[in-house]
Parts: C-alpha cells; sequence; structure tokens
C-alpha cells in the first residue's frame, strides 16, 4: 500500500538557491534523443509547435506563389490544371488545419500555464501526443501532395466532387483523414487549456482577473469542443461514403449533398472564431503593455469574446447562401451575420480608447496592431458586404471573397500573431528580436499585403473566379493580376526577412531581461526563457495587472513539495487554493500511442479493417500511458 | 524578481478530489465533445429523414426487443455503478474491486446485445442512407461501451494490483463511474430516435 505518506521534501525548508537546485532536478528533461522525445514540458512542446506551424506557413506561402506565377499573365503555362487544384487545395488545408488553429493553439500551450502562474499543462503527456499526431497528420497531406496524390476538392472539399464518384483515387480520402490527425490533435488541445485556466490558475487570480489573451483561449477551446466534432463526423461519413459505399450524401439513395456542406460549415465557420479570438486576446495583450495602461473596459471585453463564441454558432448558412436555401433562412442568417459584427466593434472601439488614453510606444509589436485594426477594419467592412444575400449572389465564388477572407484571416490573425511573436520572442527563447528589421518586416508585409490583395476586390468585381488555373487574354483581368503576382514578392520578402530576423536573433540576438517590456502578466515575472518549473513558488496575484502592482518583489506561496513535480489546484470562481497535486512526468508512451494512431489511421484510408486490427496497439499503448509506474507522481 | 511569501499552502492535501480534481474536469470536458458528436449524429438522421418521402426509408422500423432489452440493461447497471461511484468516494477497497468485476459483465452483456440490434434493423450501411445512419449511430455508442469495458476492465486490474490503494487511484475509479453514466445517459435519447421516431 502507498497511501498518502507525503513526507517528501518541501520548499519551505530550502534556501532560494537549494530550492532552485531540487526543483531542476525534478522537473528537467533528461537529456539526448530520447529525453527530447520523451518531455512533457509545455514550452519545449510549444515552441516546438510554434515552430513547426510556421515552417507550413512557409509552405503554404511556397505554394501561393507557385499560384501568382501560374496567374501572373493568361494562358501561362507554368502549371497544369491538375496541380494547380492540388495547390490551390493544399494552400487552404495547409493554413487552416496545419498552421492557423494549432500555431493559434501552440502560443496558448506555451504561454497559458505561465500567464495563470502554474509550472505545467494540465494533461502534460496529452500535450506530447497532441503535437506528434499534429506532426503526423502534416506529414501525411505533404508526402500526398509530392507524390501528385494531393486532395484537389478545394479545402472544403465538397460533395459530389469528393464523393465516391467523381473524387476517384485517395486525394479525397488523404484530405479527410488529416482532418482527423488534425482535429484529434486541437481536441486535445483544447482540453488541456479549459482544465489548466480553471484548476491551474495562481491563488487570488479570480475571474475577473484572468489576462484577456487567456480569457480569449479559453473561448476558443470552447469552440473547439463544440465546432470540431461536426467535421469530424463530417469526414467521417465522407471517408464511409468512399470506402464502404455508405450513402450520406448520395441523393439517388436518400442521401444530401447539401448536409455536407451544413455539417463542414457548422464547424468551418466557428473556425474563423477560432483563429481570430485568440489573435484579439494578443493584440489586447500587446495594446496594455505598449501604452503603459489596463485594457479599457476589462468587462465588455470578455463580455465580447463569449458573445463572438455564441453567435459564432449562427452564421454558418452565409457561406451557402447560393445553394437555394428557404429565404426566410437566409434572412436570418444575414442578420446574424451583420450582429457578429457588433461583439468586434465593441473591441474595437476599447482598444482605440485604451490608445488613446495611453502613451503609445511605436515598438514592431505595436506597429502589428495597427496593421491589424486597418486591415481587419477593411476586411469587416467587406464581411458586412457579404454579409446580404444579393450583394453575395454577385461576387460568390470569385476574387472578392478571396480578398475578404484574406483581409479578415491575415489582417485579423496573422499580424497580431507576427506583432506576438516579436512581443513574447524574448520569453520564448532569451533572446530579443532586431527592432530594425522589425519595422522593415512590418513595412513590406503591411504595404505587399495590401498592394496585393486590395486588387483582387476589384478582380472579384470585375467577375474573375476564383479557382481558375488560367484564363483567356479577352478577359480585362491581365494587368491587374500582373500587379498582384508582383506585389506578392513584396509580401514574400516580408515573410522571407521576418524568418531570417527570428532565426538570426534566436542564434545571436541581445540577451533578453526577465520582463524587457515592461508587462503585467505573470510570464514576465519568471526569466526568460523560463526554467522547466516556471516559477520557484506559485505566484499569488492581487489584482488584473500583477507584475504592476507589485513592483518590487512577486507575492508568493510556499509549501510544495519539490521531490516530485508538484502543483497547485485552486477554485474555478475565486482561484482559492484547493490542493497539491502531482504533475505527470516524462514519457514516451505519448510518442508511441500516436505512432499506433497514425498507423490506424493511414491504414484505414485502404481499408475499415484497419480500424478493428489497429486499435489493438492503440489500446496496448494507452494501457503502457496510464499503467502506474510507483513513482513519486502516484502518491496522494 | 524578488519574493515575498505571503500564502502557507503546507497544510493541503496532496491530491485533490472530486470536482476539485483536474480529472474530473477533464473528462467532462471529453463527455462534451463526444456528447455534441452524439447529437449531431441524431440531428443527421432527423435532417435526412426530413428529406425521405417515407421513414424509415426502404424497409420496415426496427425490431423492438433487442435495443429494449439492452436499454433496460443499461438503466439497471446505473445501480451497481452509483455504489461502485460511492464505494471509490468513501475508498473501500473489496467493495470497489467487487463492484469493477460487476461492471465489466455489465459492460460486456450490452455489447452482445448489440449485436443483435445491427439485424434487427432490417437493413444494411450500404443499402441507403437510412441504412448509413442507424448503423453510424450504433456503431457510435458501440464504441464508447466498449471503450468504457476495456477501461473498467484494465482499472480493475489496478485495483487488485499493488498500485489500487490510493486516493488518487479511488478518483479514478470515480471518474470512469460519471464516463459510464455519461455512457447511459446519452444512448436514452439515441434509442427513442433509432427505435421511436420511425414509429410515429
Amino acid at each position: 500500500m502507498i497511501r498518502s505518506k507525503d513526507d517528501g521534501l518541501r520548499d519551505t525548508a530550502l534556501s532560494d538557491k537549494e530550492l532552485n537546485r531540487a526543483l531542476a532536478s525534478t522537473w528537467s528533461a533528461q537529456p539526448g534523443l530520447w529525453g527530447a522525445l520523451s518531455t512533457v514540458d509545455h514550452k519545449v512542446i510549444g515552441r516546438r509547435y510554434i515552430a513547426t506551424a510556421f515552417v507550413f506557413l512557409a509552405l503554404g506561402g511556397v505554394l501561393s506563389l507557385l499560384m501568382r506565377l501560374q496567374l501572373s499573365q493568361p494562358e501561362a503555362r507554368f502549371i497544369g490544371p491538375d496541380r494547380y487544384n492540388q495547390i490551390f487545395t493544399m494552400h487552404g488545408s495547409n493554413m487552416m488545419f496545419l498552421f492557423a488553429v494549432p500555431v493559434m493553439q501552440a502560443m496558448a500551450v506555451y504561454l497559458v500555464p505561465l500567464m495563470v502562474g502554474t509550472r505545467n499543462i494540465a494533461f502534460p503527456r496529452l500535450n506530447a501526443f497532441s503535437y506528434w499526431i499534429y506532426v503526423a497528420g502534416g506529414l501525411l497531406l505533404w508526402t500526398a501532395f509530392i507524390v501528385d496524390t494531393g486532395p484537389d476538392v478545394g479545402w472544403f472539399a465538397y460533395v459530389p466532387l469528393s464523393g465516391p464518384q467523381y473524387g476517384v483515387g485517395k486525394r479525397a480520402d488523404i484530405w479527410a483523414q488529416m482532418i482527423t490527425f488534425t482535429e484529434v490533435s486541437a481536441l486535445a488541445i483544447a482540453v488541456e487549456i479549459v482544465v489548466t485556466v480553471f484548476k491551474q490558475r495562481g491563488p487570488g487570480m479570480s475571474l475577473d482577473r484572468i489576462p484577456l489573451f487567456v480569457w480569449s483561449m479559453l473561448v476558443t477551446s470552447f469552440l473547439i469542443i463544440l465546432a470540431m466534432p461536426a467535421i469530424m463526423i463530417a469526414s467521417t461519413s465522407l471517408i464511409l461514403d468512399r470506402l464502404v459505399g455508405t450513402h450520406f450524401f448520395n441523393p439517388a439513395e436518400g442521401g444530401d449533398v447539401l448536409l455536407w456542406q451544413h455539417l463542414f460549415w457548422f464547424f468551418g465557420h466557428p473556425e474563423v472564431y477560432i483563429i481570430f479570438l485568440p489573435a484579439v486576446g494578443m493584440v489586447s495583450t500587446i495594446v496594455a503593455t505598449f501604452t503603459r495602461r489596463p485594457v479599457f473596459g476589462y468587462l465588455a471585453m470578455v463580455m465580447a469574446l463569449v458573445a463572438t463564441g455564441v453567435l459564432a454558432f449562427g452564421l454558418w448558412v452565409h457561406h451557402m447562401f447560393v445553394a437555394g436555401l428557404p429565404r426566410l433562412g437566409e434572412s436570418f442568417f444575414t442578420a446574424s451575420s451583420m450582429a457578429i459584427a457588433v461583439p468586434a466593434g465593441l473591441q474595437i472601439f476599447c482598444w482605440l480608447a485604451t490608445i488613446w488614453a495611453g502613451k503609445p510606444i511605436f515598438k514592431t509589436p505595436f506597429l502589428f496592431v495597427i496593421g491589424f485594426i486597418v486591415i481587419f477594419v477593411i476586411g469587416g467592412l467587406t464581411g458586412v458586404m457579404v454579409a446580404s444575400v444579393p450583394f453575395d449572389t454577385q461576387v460568390h465564388d470569385t476574387y472578392f471573397v478571396v480578398a475578404h477572407f484574406h483581409y479578415v484571416l491575415v489582417g485579423g490573425a496573422v499580424f497580431p500573431l507576427l506583432g506576438a511573436i516579436y512581443y513574447w520572442f524574448p520569453k520564448l527563447t532569451g533572446k530579443m528580436m532586431s527592432e530594425t528589421l522589425g519595422r522593415w518586416v512590418f513595412g513590406l508585409i503591411f504595404v505587399g499585403f495590401n498592394l496585393t490583395f486590395f486588387p483582387m476586390h476589384i478582380l472579384g468585381l470585375q467577375g474573375m473566379p476564383r479557382r481558375i488555373y488560367t484564363y483567356q487574354p479577352e478577359m480585362p483581368w491581365a494587368g491587374l493580376n500582373m500587379f498582384i503576382s508582383l506585389s506578392a514578392i513584396v509580401l514574400a520578402a516580408g515573410f522571407l526577412l521576418f524568418f531570417v530576423d527570428a532565426i538570426r536573433s534566436a542564434r545571436s540576438g541581445a540577451v533578453a531581461s526577465a520582463n524587457p517590456w515592461g508587462a503585467s502578466t505573470l510570464e514576465w515575472a519568471t526569466a526568460s526563457p523560463p526554467q522547466p518549473y516556471n516559477f520557484a513558488r506559485p505566484p499569488v496575484v492581487g489584482s488584473r495587472e500583477p507584475l504592476w502592482a507589485e513592483a518590487t518583489a512577486l507575492p508568493v506561496a510556499a509549501g510544495l513539495r519539490v521531490d516530485r513535480r508538484e502543483l497547485l489546484i485552486t477554485g474555478v470562481v475565486e482561484g482559492i487554493p484547493e490542493a497539491r497535486e502531482s504533475s505527470v512526468g516524462n514519457s514516451i508512451w505519448p510518442l508511441w500511442a500516436a505512432l499506433a494512431t497514425t498507423l490506424t489511421l493511414v491504414w484505414s484510408i485502404f481499408s475499415p479493417w484497419a480500424v478493428v486490427w489497429g486499435s489493438i496497439p492503440v489500446a496496448v499503448s494507452l494501457i503502457g500511458w496510464f499503467w502506474p509506474k510507483g513513482v513519486l507522481e502516484d502518491e496522494s | 524578481m524578488k519574493e515575498n511569501i505571503v500564502l502557507d499552502l503546507t497544510e493541503l492535501p496532496a491530491h485533490a478530489l472530486g470536482t476539485a480534481s483536474p480529472s474530473w474536469w477533464g473528462t467532462l470536458a471529453f463527455m462534451l465533445i463526444e456528447g455534441t458528436g452524439f447529437a449531431l449524429s441524431i440531428v443527421i438522421y432527423l435532417y435526412l429523414m426530413s428529406l425521405a418521402p417515407r421513414w424509415p426509408l426502404g424497409t420496415l422500423p426496427p425490431d423492438l426487443f433487442a435495443g429494449s432489452a439492452l436499454t433496460a440493461l443499461l438503466l439497471a447497471s446505473l445501480v451497481p455503478n452509483i455504489l461502485v461511484a460511492r464505494w471509490a468516494r468513501e475508498q473501500d477497497l473489496r467493495k470497489v474491486r467487487l463492484g469493477l468485476v460487476v461492471m465489466a459483465v455489465l459492460g460486456i452483456v450490452p455489447l452482445i446485445l448489440r449485436g443483435f440490434e445491427f439485424p434487427a434493423m432490417h437493413i444494411k450501411w450500404d443499402q441507403n442512407a437510412y441504412g448509413s445512419i442507424v448503423w453510424v449511430m450504433l456503431g457510435l455508442h458501440t464504441t464508447h461501451i466498449l471503450t468504457d469495458v476495456i477501461e473498467t476492465l484494465v482499472l480493475a486490474c489496478l485495483m487488485f494490483s499493488r498500485h489500487g490503494d490510493t486516493p488518487r487511484r479511488f478518483g479514478d475509479v470515480g471518474d470512469n463511474a460519471m464516463y459510464w453514466n455519461f455512457v447511459v445517459a446519452t444512448w436514452l435519447p439515441m434509442y427513442a430516435c433509432l427505435y421511436w421516431i420511425p414509429r410515429l
């Protein structure tokens, strides 16, 4: 019997030096390759996740340059129609499923535990598993593309094009199974974030003291939990239709093609907010730091996040306005689509008020916030335009829509993200990025982006459809297309410079202090980069801006064990300490479980029996994962 | 940054029990994910039904016996399940061991009955969309029974091993019992949908 001996070494018995040494030996990963594969440190996994997502961003960017090359002149012969179909499908799928959602969650994996003052994310092994599954999904998609089996059905894979009749071969199955990989990894992180925010906040961090970025990730995680099952059911039904002859999307046998669109967009529209809400949290954080004052209207900001999250589920039909739905339904979804502009607008005004009342410092992260506000407002305006059915009918499937969603997604998410990278880079790496290069990066990307995407509005109004691999010289589109393709080079140069700056700074940038920006949130209370255990003692939170309120000494709690990985559990509402709890140690089992899952999912593209036989190694690896090893962390 | 100790945690318990426990909340979050999945499967069923000229499509309503027997058995299994949860809270190892064995059996028998439910639908998955959705709904729920049975069996082995007698493992037993309640609760609307809506 190993019942509660609980006589381990406490931090109260140690000097600061001894404490740090003891914690380092308890929380560090093993050295070497094995240690790298078995680590469950949220910071290591978060950094890996972010770096991998940026690799996919670069790959997706290369695809877009290939498309711009092909479209730069009429009747160009650089890329054939079949490869072009694969390229735009890959670009969309890659950017949405392998870059945008994962990178936002990755930022949360790294930052949320630090911002709430805990030592590791909840369910650290699930976190490791999530990363491996994500990498496997990315490899599946890109390997298929390299061997000319990349999906060619658009990033939303509409049936019947993606169904068994027209989507011959395995291309659509690759897409559908990539969905399974990325959704499993996204759902896993969503659960971790929810539980971390609910149960692992520092003592005193009541609901109304949670940093806005953490609030935004909490709402995002709930969106993921409620939206992603829809796409998993949709992609599974599609695979079943293709593999074992079910008839979900076959009208001849009682199925329905619009069912696919409903299921896809019931996920797909919240997806936009899954990408946008974390960016909103980043903007609030950066605005507060660089105006030297708390964000105006904290409660209104939180309510706007929640309202956006709720309304996000009532908009999906606006993607289907030309599908011939009843007019009353269309009117409802027009109204709800316009309604979501209210919380978005409210947040914009709160930021403007904050900047107005503060003393803005125009460093690179803040420049990206300014860029975000300008571009996102333009994207929001065209959003209100396409929410109207008659207008949407005119511009549906044209370059106007391409322009609109790039303004919303790149403006609304990538600009804040780049600002966030410049902002948190010192915490992530211990080095500062270059302010000079940063200004160039911002300038090139801001100018390049607008020159590339603004003319697409005009092309769309001139009737140029999206997803065409070429156009005839008689069409009045050639000049603008050449202009856009040349502008894309400016945009790409900006991103290239960003990557150069990031890699160069990580190697030889100026060394960062613990809190180089003088920010107010808890991640800046610890070293840059933080020790494996994040905080030597859990910080006690007495206000919404803890580091501004406590300028000299950080109030902390003492009494945790240091001979096992231990962290503090607090109440959901007030953040009152409830228990000490162990946090699991490093383990290789999440990697084995991910490999077994990957084997099963890839095999099941070819045979339904894979699910039966594949579940055996999956079950074995899960049992290995959970079976107690008799370590101190098992004590209770 | 300098530290100033303002709070003493030494008297806190070494493990969070019940609703304080992260794994309780994690289980709840996974139930929300899977519950959404179940709800969507019912939505798809009703959506396809709304399009069909008659329902069920191309066959008779399912036979009631196997499904109803399974429903009754699942409902009955709630009694020992709630008892196991209570014994786990009381940390009574002997009763928990017994309860887990009973629950493992009460998980396996529904799987056998489920084997009779598929033929009782009078249709295969590849005949039409009605067949597809009923097989997927039954399959989805079967996966949940199966997963919980395996979890219960592993937990039972664990409780008979040297690792069993700790508050942490009793907490796991409590979470597993909560998950079984969920498996039963989600079946009820599925049962009503699969067996009674075609008879309306």
